[in-house]
């Protein structure tokens, strides 16, 4: 999906003046958001979860990097008291929202990385340690790293944490969506699998809006209609149905432009084919040339001061 | 250009109360900069995971770079545009540059968290075109080196034919002799490729500085947020150049007794509103556009921040600049140039901290002791070091009855 996209990215950024203004996006967003439907993705049903916390159990048993944590902790409900969110030493959490329909049936929200289509965390990293796989992972090397924490002033989502008490080998620390592990194996996520409520459903990202849009369809009684990722900065591989708007349960109220669809095209008008960094060479060149004084100092003047020192 | 400039070393003493109080800031500093390399940010800095970024890319990196700016416009001015009258300031506004650079690079160490990989950039097998630091990097980089290239004659100048090593090493001193009249000869010939490169280079990565935030849409405060932030970014940074030519110029007189070169600097005060103009028009022009002025009463401390770094501090000077009367007086020349800087720099610390709002942050960055004191500790060393410099090697313009020969 990698070529195609950067290929459109270099003809849009041909037409430097539209680019900067984004007025493109959409001709883009069409162009990539048809190879992002052989991706696979999940629908997280925020109307089916009961808090338990299964799924924050189960991510931290197999990301064994992950600092180990007692059972206990997952099952002690006064975490839910406060609203948490990723740290360095965990990839989901849950949050408990009240429902203003019925006080008594709070509403739950697992959190984790997104895994956007069109990602700003791997438009901004600047060696490349963070790549989007074909699969709809988003997946980090630390060995390319080098600490810049640009990806996390990128994230739309705040996703991204830093080890920053970690002096020599901190790590940006994310959701990996199981890659290596599970989805790279075409096997759902851990915390998909754990979750006894089947509040999440993985699969290929587009029959999981298909599903998603039938799930309202058919409750509409029981959803907002609006399917949170599915256009929101371009798609998202992970997307939520939701009882409440989704401002109440703390998800940021975003556009449909992904962030790299501003950043890569004034970046690839600059340097298309280095034409304008050497047309500017030029220029200056030309300039010094051209306004270079006829006589300066004659060559005998500076001869004398040359031989004075 | 002619290599030889009207340029000597500068004869002070060296231990004065002020560089003593410099020292004392930079052991500080570079005590709380050991402290970060043992324990790591987390201990040393106020960063989170909502604020990854704060005082140190803000004024270290961001602002440093702005700031040194005044090699490239100097340069500009000098050896493109020929202006010989300004040759005198171009030593010194590259030697800031060099520093400026050196340290945005020693000052970014502290601020990575694989510091060691810093290098990282440069190999192929890890360019990622798409990001706009890599852009950065790369220019910053390559620059460094130029700015390394740029400033060499004024080694050669000062050591050809006084190459004097001591003992067993007496031995290279033809050697080393002959390799400095070489790279002299060579220099003198290809650096118009090199001042040229400068400029160029400066252009695209002080504008990329400005793209870096742009890829936080919805993080960042309106005021803030806009497609063209890189031409902003590089109009105030061509724009702070002179000022902080003049500011350096001013301060270096009066550390070394001398008195201050108005006969340049008036002058040069001259293109400042101009430059100044054009980046007030721009970000005026785009404020109507993205109606955006809807902000500029709101209260938040981003509108506030804009008030103070650009309604005052930017078009205060502009105005005062407007005026002869402030460009031919010391004291008023002086507060105007200081007035852009702090300008520049607010703008910076805003865009990377404050108009950058982060959706679930629990309370507002701000910075621990030691992020000040590393950064006040950086700026210190570079000024040592200036001063070591300009006492070592032909920097400064030479004192005013030998300037009248030109």
């Amino acid at each position: 999906m990698g070529i195609n996209r950067r290929d459109f990215i270099k003809l849009l950024a041909g037409t430097g003046g539209i680019a900067l203004f984004g007025k493109n996006v959409n001709v883009w967003a069409d162009e990539h958001v048809t190879s992002l439907h052989e991706s696979f993705g999940v629908i997280v049903d925020t109307t089916l979860c009961v808090g338990c916390r299964s799924c924050e159990k189960a991510c931290n048993q197999i990301n064994q990097d992950l600092p180990r944590k007692a059972s206990e902790f997952y099952k002690d409900n006064s975490m839910l008291e406060k609203r948490r969110r990723m740290a360095a030493d965990s990839y989901t959490v849950v949050n408990r929202y009240n429902n203003p329909e019925d006080t008594n049936r709070p509403v739950y929200v697992k959190f984790q990385c997104m895994h956007c289509t069109d990602p700003a965390c791997v438009s901004a990293c600047i060696v490349g340690a963070l790549t989007k796989e074909s699969n709809g992972a988003i997946r980090y090397d630390p060995w390319k790293c080098i600490g810049c924490r640009y990806c996390m002033a990128a994230c739309p989502f705040q996703v991204p944490a830093y080890e920053y008490n970690n002096a020599m080998t901190p790590q940006v620390r994310k959701c990996t969506f199981c890659f290596e592990q599970r989805t790279s194996k075409g096997k759902a996520p851990a915390c998909v699998q754990a979750c006894p409520m089947e509040v999440m459903t993985f699969g290929k990202r587009r029959e999981l809006i298909k599903i998603a849009k039938r799930r309202i369809e058919k409750h509409p009684d029981r959803y907002i209609p609006h399917l949170y990722g599915e256009h929101e900065l371009g798609g998202t591989s992970w997307m939520y149905l939701s009882s409440l708007p989704f401002e109440e349960i703390d998800f940021p109220n975003l556009g449909y432009i992904s962030p790299p669809s501003y950043t890569e095209p004034i970046q690839h008008a600059i340097f298309k084919h280095f034409i304008p960094p050497l047309t500017l060479f030029a220029v200056l060149g030309g300039l010094m040339w051209f306004l270079k004084p006829k006589v300066v100092k004659s060559e005998s003047v500076l001869e004398e001061e040359n031989s004075e020192k | 250009m002619s290599s030889r400039e009207n340029a000597a070393p500068v004869k002070i003493r060296f231990f004065t109360t002020g560089v003593k109080v410099l020292i004392a800031f930079m052991i500080t500093g570079l005590s709380f900069g050991l402290y970060r390399m043992v324990f790591g940010l987390g201990s040393t800095t106020n960063l989170t995971d909502q604020y990854p970024w704060g005082l140190w890319i803000g004024v270290d990196v961001a602002s440093g770079v702005a700031l040194a700016a005044g090699g490239f416009t100097s340069a500009f001015l000098a050896h493109i545009f020929h202006r010989e009258h300004f040759h005198a300031i171009v030593r010194p506004a590259l030697l800031t540059a060099m520093l400026g650079y050196t340290f945005v690079g020693i000052g970014l160490m502290f601020d990575l968290g694989r510091w060691y990989n810093i290098w990282h950039p440069m190999l192929p097998m890890m360019w990622q075109g798409n990001s706009v630091l890599f852009e950065v990097g790369m220019c910053v980089m390559v620059y460094l080196t130029v700015l390394y290239i740029e400033f060499l004659p004024v080694v050669t100048e000062r050591f050809i034919g006084k190459v004097n090593l001591p003992g067993m090493l007496s031995f290279f001193n033809k050697p080393i002799d002959r390799l400095l009249t070489f790279l002299d000869n060579i220099l003198g010939k290809v650096m118009f490729v090199f001042v040229i490169a400068g400029v160029v280079l400066s252009c695209l990565h002080q504008s990329s500085l400005g793209t870096l935030m742009v890829i936080s849409p919805y993080k960042m405060h309106p005021l803030y947020w806009s497609l063209l932030s890189p031409l902003f970014f590089l109009a105030s940074a061509i724009a702070v150049g002179y000022p902080m030519v003049i500011f350096e110029s001013m301060i270096a007189s009066k550390s070394f007794g001398h008195k201050s070169e108005m006969h340049i600097l008036t002058p040069l005060a001259k293109f400042i509103p101009y430059l100044l103009g054009i980046y007030i028009v721009l970000k005026i022009g785009d404020m109507i556009y993205r109606g955006t002025y809807v902000y500029l009463f709101e209260g938040s401390i981003q509108s506030r921040m804009f008030w103070l770094e650009f309604g005052t501090l930017t078009v205060v000077p502009f105005l005062m600049l407007l005026s002869s009367r402030v460009r031919s007086s010391a004291g008023w020349l002086f507060s105007a140039a200081t007035m852009c800087i702090f300008g520049v720099l607010l703008n910076r610390c805003t865009v990377f901290f404050i108009a950058y709002r982060p959706p679930f942050a629990e309370k507002a960055y701000f910075p621990a002791i030691g992020e000040f004191a590393l950064t006040i500790g950086l700026i210190a060393t570079l000024m040592l070091i200036y001063r070591v410099f300009v006492s070592i090697l032909p920097v400064m313009p030479a004192p005013e009855k030998e300037a009248v020969r030109e």
